[in-house]
Order: structure tokens, then C-alpha cells, then sequence
């Protein structure tokens, strides 16, 4: 019975921080349709950043400097956001194409200097010494607590996310969407609104990491590669609905419940010394889900359901 | 001399690149995506090779023809399964279904190969030397042989066959070669098979130079886009080129930065030609 | 009168979601020139457009030599022996003017090169600059490209888009008189022109149209002479 509250406290709190995750890739595609697939990219800078400031201890790389957690999301969304800002400045205004090169440009560079630069993130010995108040996470109710708070931050980036959609901002947003050229040929006011739509998503993405990272308690490079911090986030956003912030959730949500269901099947069906198969086997069928979803349900679970501009 | 000697691997690592981003370009030319899955097809063709030399034994040369006609006939049959439905879709439906797509091929490779990492030759092959102490290695001469005559094939193709006119043709109006009653569904199925080919060509020459292994095709895939974004996406010949300023450049930028980082090289260079004149500097088509 | 070429008989289309043309009539016969004239916006593209399978049909129906056509595809349309060049972007600009005329005979699969010879003939200042891509010649050259072009095939019926848009008053009379030339060779036109004066003057029969649907329709002489039209379209 234990083991399964606190499976089911552990899914909440994953699938809770890839919705977090998917809420701001909805704000960047499904608002305005800018390919970013570099999601792993804001997603580690926020996670490290969150953990440099919240860090303590006498550490082999940056951090130390023990911040409370809520200075550390705000760090997460603000590195992030900056980030997102010369990303952006440079490719939104050309074709979808080459956001979409860059950005996972952005991210394999990140990759590199998080694995490369020891004295900074640890390299790949990983991140240590984050976050003192959520630590042995699996002790008592901090765990609960924990799922708790991360429920919280996804309600407040939904609730903020869908102010957004149906204000005259979200309006905007969705006619770039919709006639990419024409709001090309805007020029510079067209530049501007896409790149606030660019630097919420990558802010938000970056909170995301935060969370992460006070969830785990320890960050390394491989939790950042493009298979679980980019691709999942992607098919969990086109399976739920993009354009849909609750889309965005509910695909997490089930999408997660996928990728942790097939490693269950996986490792109770195939014998231990085949569990790399496993793996394999599971990104495998991700894939294939998700050119099924585009073939056959390109427009998601929960498709958009724009409101109309007031007629007058 | 060190700096030549920099500057001739450059030029080895410049015509896989070229290899991989003229591969890129056709399919951008033709489809209008930037095509994600373009390195592990690159892995693919490495692996081909691997089983037909390594593992069978069979003629270097016979495994390589082996290896561009299945990497190009998988590709075909991918376009056939997936990318066909797309055809009516905005292209970044097939950027997406694309990227999925490398995942799918690698989890394969990974399923077939495992994931460690493998040589077509075990031992060290001794380095040719010649003039002013400039050495390289004889599947390094293949390489760079290869992708000459390679680069010459396509040429031709493109400029004195039906076909690579018309897949010229369709690259520069797709609506135009519709009216002109050119079969496009032909056309796009060759440019696949070529894309399929040259990926392959490229993986191969790739693990001749270093390894095989699944991720291969995938890290080399940012240099490869920087390299047809530096020609100008959707020309080839501006790729050839691309790669070749991107290959040269990684290789001497070992002399100031950590090797690790030559990807980030390629990125830079990426930006400040996105930045400074985003069509490429070989004249490409419009954004 | 010579034999029924095309018809297009009670029409009704559009892009998108909108009809254009509504209940639209038309008809070329063997050797014929028509022209279709009327004011912006009256669909007299979108008619020549219907042709060709470019649009949604949803109703009538379009039959060429006595064949359905109404819901063909482009290339089967050119396999008929109809060729169209539309009004812009109507030539493959980085290849050759050579290689643009030998994409227009793409759907040829026997010898083409007495075509080319002919082509090159009837376009003398197309044979020096065969080695040139044509995105680098003038329009009127251009123009003359995208006919050659369609040319190739030797089609029984020319669609021609406003082949005189945008160029100077000389080009226009060159692109008449080679109108006038083709159709002599024994070929059916069907041409929209905003010069609706000089065309009509050529026409056999023209149309005119109005908000996609049909208005007047006589021979290019009755047309040029009747004075609600003059004065509609014909600016005086």
C-alpha cells in the first residue's frame, strides 16, 4: 500500500513538472507556432540555475550560495528567459526552419558545456548539494508536500497561461500563427510580440527545470537529453492538443503515464540482462506514437478551441 | 605545417559534412523541411556497411554500394509509410513527424547493434606521408576520393538527366512543375533516394574517419544543418561548400579551444550567417 | 463552326471555402481564340484556373475533346494536349532556357529535339540565350520562354494568363502578334487580358464576366463595338 502512494506521489510530481514543461511549449508552438526543439535546453539552464543559486555546502563547482527555493525558481525563469531573448532576437524572423535548427543547436552546446565545464556544473559527475528543505524527499510527507507545491506551480502556469491565450496578446499570438509571412511582413512589431511569446515559453520551461531539480535532488547532463527533455515534451503537447493549455497538461499527464507504464511492462515482461532493450523498445514505441497521433489525430486529444474576437 | 596538417582533416571532415548537408538541401529544395532524421539515417548507412565488410567480410567497396542502395530504399519506404501523408500538411508537421522519425531509427539501431561502439578495422593503419610531413591515412584518401566522385555523380545527375532537371525544376516552383505536368510524386521519391544515398555515403565516410556508433549521425547533425545553412538551404552546391568552410574551421579551431566543442564552432558560425545574411552566403533560395 | 474543343458548363468553385465563380459558361472550339476580359476581381483567372484543376469544383462540369475533365489532375490535364502559363512566376528561374523547354515537354517520351528546333525558330532571341537561366531574361523574354514551354507539347488548346501584364507597350504588341502567330500554327486559345481592347481586337469570341459570373458574350468584334461594354470595361 506504501509502495503504491508513494508510486502514485512520485508519477503526480513527474507528470506535474512535464506539465509545467508542456505549458510552455504550448505558449511558444501552439500560441504562435515557433518550432523550438531545443525544450532541453531551457529546461537545464533553469534546473542549474535554480540549483547555483539554492545550492549549499563547500561545493567543486558554483553554487553555495544557499537561496531560498523561491529565488531559485525565479533565477530558473529569468537565465532562461534571457536565454530565449538572443535565441529568438536572432531566427524569429525567418523561417520556422531555422528556430527550430538553432534551437537544438542551443541545446547540444548546453549539453556540451554542462558535461565539459566542471568548475561550473559539475560536469558529468553531476550537480550536488541542491536544496537543504526538500532533501531525502522520500522521508515522512515531504514527498507529498512536495507533489503538493508542484501542483501549486502548475496551476498558477495554467492559470497564467490562459490569461494569456484569451487576452489581445493571445490574439496577436495566434494570428502570427496562422499567416506567418503576412506577420513577417509587420516587420518589427511582429518581431516583438513573438519574442515575448519565445521568452514566456522558455521562462516557463525554465521553471519547470527548477521544480525538477528540488524534486531530485541532484541534476547531472543525462537527465537533459533530447529524448526525455525535448522529444517526450513534444509528443506529450501534439497528443494532448496543441493550442490547449489543458491539452498541454492532459497530454503530459497521460503521455507520462505511458512512458512510466511501458517500462513496468517492459522490465516485468523481459528478463533483467535485457533491460537496455527495454529502453530501447520504449523509445521506440514513442516514436511510432507519435506519428500515429499526427496521422490520425494531428489536432490532439483536447483540440484549440479559440474564442472569437468580440464582433463589433 | 601543423596548420595544414589541420587543414587537410578539415577537409576530410568538410566532405562528410558536404555529403550529409547536399543531402539535407535536396530534400529542403524539394519538400521545403529541414529534415531531422538526416543523421541517423547517416548512422544507418555506417551500420550497413559495418555487417556487409566487418562482419561478412565481403569487399569494402560491394558493402558500400550495399550500404547507399538500403539506406536509400529504407528512406523511400519511410516516405512511402509516414512522410507521404504529410504532403498536404505545412512542412513543420514533417519537421516534427521527421524528428520523431530519428528517434525511431536510432532506438533501432540500438535495438539491432546495441549500443556500444564498433571499427570497421581493428589495428591502426599506418599514416601516408608526403611532402613537408603532411600525413594522411588511406581510408582518409577513400574518403576524400569518394566524395569527389560522388559530388561529380550528382552533378551530372542534376544537370544532364531528365530527372535532375526536373528535380530542379520543382525545387525552384513546385506549382509551376505541376502545371508543367511534371510528375512530382516521381521527383520527390528520387530526391529521397538520393537524400537516402548520400546520407549513407556520409555516415560510412564517417565511421571510416572515427567510429560507429548509434549517436554518430545524431551529433554530427548540427554541423550538417550549419553547413547547408551556410550554402544557402535548399542549394546543393552552396552545401559542398558549406561543409567544407564548417569541416575546416572545427579542425583549426582545435588550436584555441577545447576539441570537445568544435559542434559549438559550427553553431557559431550558424548564428553569425543567420545574423549577417540569412539566405547563405552561396545565393540560396529566399527564406 | 469547327468542333467543340472545351466547354466549361455551368461552374460553380472555389479556393477555399468561398465560392468565386457561379454557374459560369464557356466554349473554345478547334482553332479558336477566346479571350475573357472584365473587371478586377470578376474571376476571369479563376475561370481559366478551373481548367486546370486548381480549384474546388463544387458543381458543373468541364469536358475537353469529349472527355470529363471537371475533377483531373494538373498532369493529367497537360497529358490531354491543354498547356497553361500562368500570369506570374511562369518560368523555372535557375534552370536554362533550354532545360525550361525541355521541362515543358516532360510528359514526351519520344525524341524531342524537331520541337525544340521549332521553337527556338518561332523565339529567335531565345535560341542565343539558351544557355542563360531564365530567371536573368527580361519579362518579355520570359514570356516567351513560358510559351515556348508550353509549346513543347504541341497542345490543341493555350491557356494564356495575361501574357501582356507588366510589360512595356512594345513587348505587348511582340506578345500579340506571337498570340496571333501560335494560334496560326492551328492551336485554340483561351487567353484573359486586362489590354482588353487589343485582345478583343484578335479574338474570334470573347467573354466578359462580372463577379464570377457570366455577362456578355459575343465575337471580339461585337464585343469591341457594343457600348455597355465599352463603357463597363473598356474604360471609354
Amino acid at each position: 500500500m506504501e509502495g503504491l502512494i508513494n508510486f502514485g506521489i512520485l508519477f503526480l510530481t513527474m507528470a506535474g513538472i512535464y506539465g509545467i514543461l508542456s505549458l510552455g511549449l504550448n505558449v511558444q508552438w501552439g500560441f504562435t507556432g515557433m518550432l523550438n526543439v531545443g525544450i532541453a535546453a531551457f529546461f537545464a539552464v533553469g534546473a542549474y540555475s535554480s540549483a547555483i543559486v539554492t545550492s549549499v555546502g563547500d561545493l567543486p563547482h558554483w553554487g553555495g550560495i544557499g537561496a531560498p527555493m523561491i529565488i531559485g525558481f525565479a533565477a530558473a525563469m529569468i537565465v532562461s528567459g534571457i536565454m530565449a531573448f538572443f535565441v529568438g532576437l536572432i531566427t524569429l524572423n525567418l523561417r520556422s526552419d531555422y528556430l527550430a535548427i538553432a534551437s537544438i543547436g542551443i541545446a547540444e552546446i548546453i549539453r556540451l558545456v554542462l558535461k565539459n565545464e566542471e568548475w561550473m556544473t559539475g560536469g558529468v559527475n553531476g550537480f550536488t548539494g541542491i536544496s537543504g528543505k526538500f532533501n531525502n524527499i522520500f522521508d515522512g510527507g515531504h514527498a507529498l508536500l512536495y507533489m503538493i507545491m508542484v501542483m501549486v506551480v502548475l496551476g498558477i502556469a495554467y492559470f497564467l497561461c490562459e490569461r494569456a491565450y484569451k487576452s489581445p496578446w493571445g490574439r496577436v499570438q495566434r494570428a502570427i500563427r496562422e499567416n506567418e509571412i503576412a506577420a513577417r511582413a509587420m516587420g518589427k512589431n511582429s518581431l516583438s510580440f513573438r519574442l515575448q511569446s519565445f521568452v514566456l515559453g522558455s521562462a516557463i520551461m525554465g521553471l519547470g527545470g527548477a521544480v525538477y531539480t528540488h524534486f531530485t535532488g541532484f541534476i547531472s547532463p543525462e537527465a537533459f537529453d533530447p529524448l526525455l527533455a525535448t522529444f517526450l515534451i513534444w509528443v506529450m503537447l501534439i497528443a494532448g492538443g496543441s493550442g490547449n493549455n489543458k491539452g498541454a497538461i492532459l497530454g503530459a499527464f497521460i503521455i507520462w503515464g505511458v512512458w512510466s507504464g511501458t517500462e513496468f511492462i517492459t522490465s516485468s515482461i523481459l528478463p533483467a540482462d535485457m533491460a537496455t532493450q527495454g529502453a530501447y523498445l520504449r523509445v521506440l514505441f514513442i516514436g511510432i506514437l507519435l506519428q500515429a497521433i499526427l496521422l490520425t489525430r494531428p489536432q490532439g486529444l483536447l483540440p484549440e478551441n479559440a474564442p472569437q474576437p468580440d464582433k463589433d | 605545417m601543423e596548420i595544414l596538417q589541420l587543414v587537410l582533416y578539415g577537409t576530410i571532415l568538410g566532405s562528410i559534412l558536404a555529403l550529409g548537408a547536399v543531402g539535407v538541401s535536396l530534400t529542403f529544395g524539394i519538400l521545403r523541411f529541414a529534415n531531422f532524421s538526416h543523421g541517423d539515417l547517416m548512422t544507418i548507412g555506417a551500420y550497413v556497411v559495418f555487417v556487409v565488410f566487418t562482419v561478412m567480410k565481403l569487399p569494402l567497396w560491394l558493402a558500400i554500394i550495399v550500404s547507399l542502395a538500403v539506406t536509400a530504399a529504407l528512406t523511400a519506404i519511410i516516405d512511402k509509410l509516414i512522410y507521404r501523408n504529410f504532403r498536404n500538411s505545412d512542412p513543420v508537421i514533417l519537421l516534427i513527424s521527421s524528428f520523431g522519425m530519428a528517434l525511431i531509427l536510432r532506438s533501432l539501431i540500438q535495438l539491432i547493434w546495441g549500443p556500444s561502439t564498433q571499427v570497421y578495422e581493428k589495428g591502426i593503419q599506418l599514416a601516408i606521408k608526403f611532402g613537408g610531413g603532411l600525413r594522411i591515412k588511406p581510408d582518409q584518401i577513400i574518403i576524400l576520393v569518394g566524395t569527389v566522385l560522388l559530388i561529380i555523380a550528382l552533378h551530372l545527375f542534376l544537370r544532364k538527366t531528365k530527372m535532375g532537371k526536373a528535380m530542379r525544376a520543382v525545387a525552384d516552383n513546385a506549382e509551376l512543375a505541376r502545371l508543367t505536368g511534371i510528375n512530382t510524386e516521381k521527383v520527390i521519391l528520387c530526391t529521397w533516394l538520393m537524400g537516402g544515398a548520400l546520407a549513407a555515403a556520409a555516415g560510412i565516410f564517417l565511421g571510416l574517419d572515427t567510429r560507429v556508433f548509434p549517436e554518430m549521425g545524431w551529433n554530427i547533425l548540427l554541423p550538417v544543418f550549419a553547413a547547408a545553412i551556410l550554402g544557402g538551404i535548399g542549394n546543393p552546391y552552396g552545401a559542398i561548400a558549406g561543409g567544407l568552410v564548417i569541416g575546416i574551421s572545427q579542425e583549426l579551431s582545435t588550436q584555441f579551444i577545447d576539441p570537445s566543442y568544435k559542434p559549438a564552432v559550427a553553431f557559431a558560425i550558424m548564428v553569425v550567417i543567420l545574423i549577417v545574411r540569412p539566405t547563405g552566403i552561396f545565393a540560396g533560395r529566399s527564406s | 463552326m469547327s468542333d467543340v474543343l472545351l466547354t466549361i458548363e455551368n461552374v460553380t468553385g472555389g479556393y477555399g471555402e468561398a465560392d468565386i465563380l457561379f454557374d459560369l459558361n464557356m466554349k473554345v472550339h478547334d482553332g479558336e481564340v477566346v479571350v475573357i476580359v472584365g473587371p478586377n476581381g470578376a474571376g476571369k483567372s479563376t475561370a481559366m484556373k478551373s481548367v486546370f484543376g486548381l480549384l474546388k469544383i463544387r458543381g458543373g462540369t468541364i469536358t475537353y475533346d469529349g472527355h470529363d475533365i471537371t475533377h483531373d489532375t494538373s498532369d493529367a490535364i497537360v497529358r490531354r494536349g491543354i498547356c497553361y502559363v500562368p500570369q506570374t512566376n511562369n518560368v523555372f528561374p535557375t534552370l536554362t532556357v533550354h532545360e525550361n523547354l525541355e521541362m515543358g515537354a516532360f510528359v514526351r517520351k519520344d525524341d524531342i529535339s524537331d520541337s525544340l528546333d521549332r521553337i527556338y525558330e518561332f523565339f529567335p532571341p531565345l535560341k542565343e540565350k539558351r544557355k542563360l537561366p531564365a530567371g536573368t531574361l527580361s519579362g518579355g523574354q520570359r514570356q516567351m520562354v513560358a510559351m515556348g514551354k508550353a509549346l513543347m507539347l504541341d497542345p490543341k488548346l493555350l491557356l494564356l494568363d495575361e501574357p501582356t501584364a507588366g510589360l512595356s507597350p512594345k513587348y505587348m504588341d511582340q506578345i500579340f502578334s506571337i498570340v496571333k502567330q501560335i494560334n496560326e500554327l492551328g492551336i485554340g486559345i483561351l487567353m484573359v487580358e486586362q489590354n482588353a481592347k487589343q485582345a478583343l481586337g484578335l479574338a474570334d469570341r470573347g467573354y466578359v464576366l462580372a463577379s464570377g459570373k457570366n455577362r456578355y458574350e459575343d465575337t471580339g468584334a461585337n464585343l469591341l463595338a457594343n457600348r455597355e461594354v465599352a463603357e463597363m470595361f473598356l474604360g471609354g
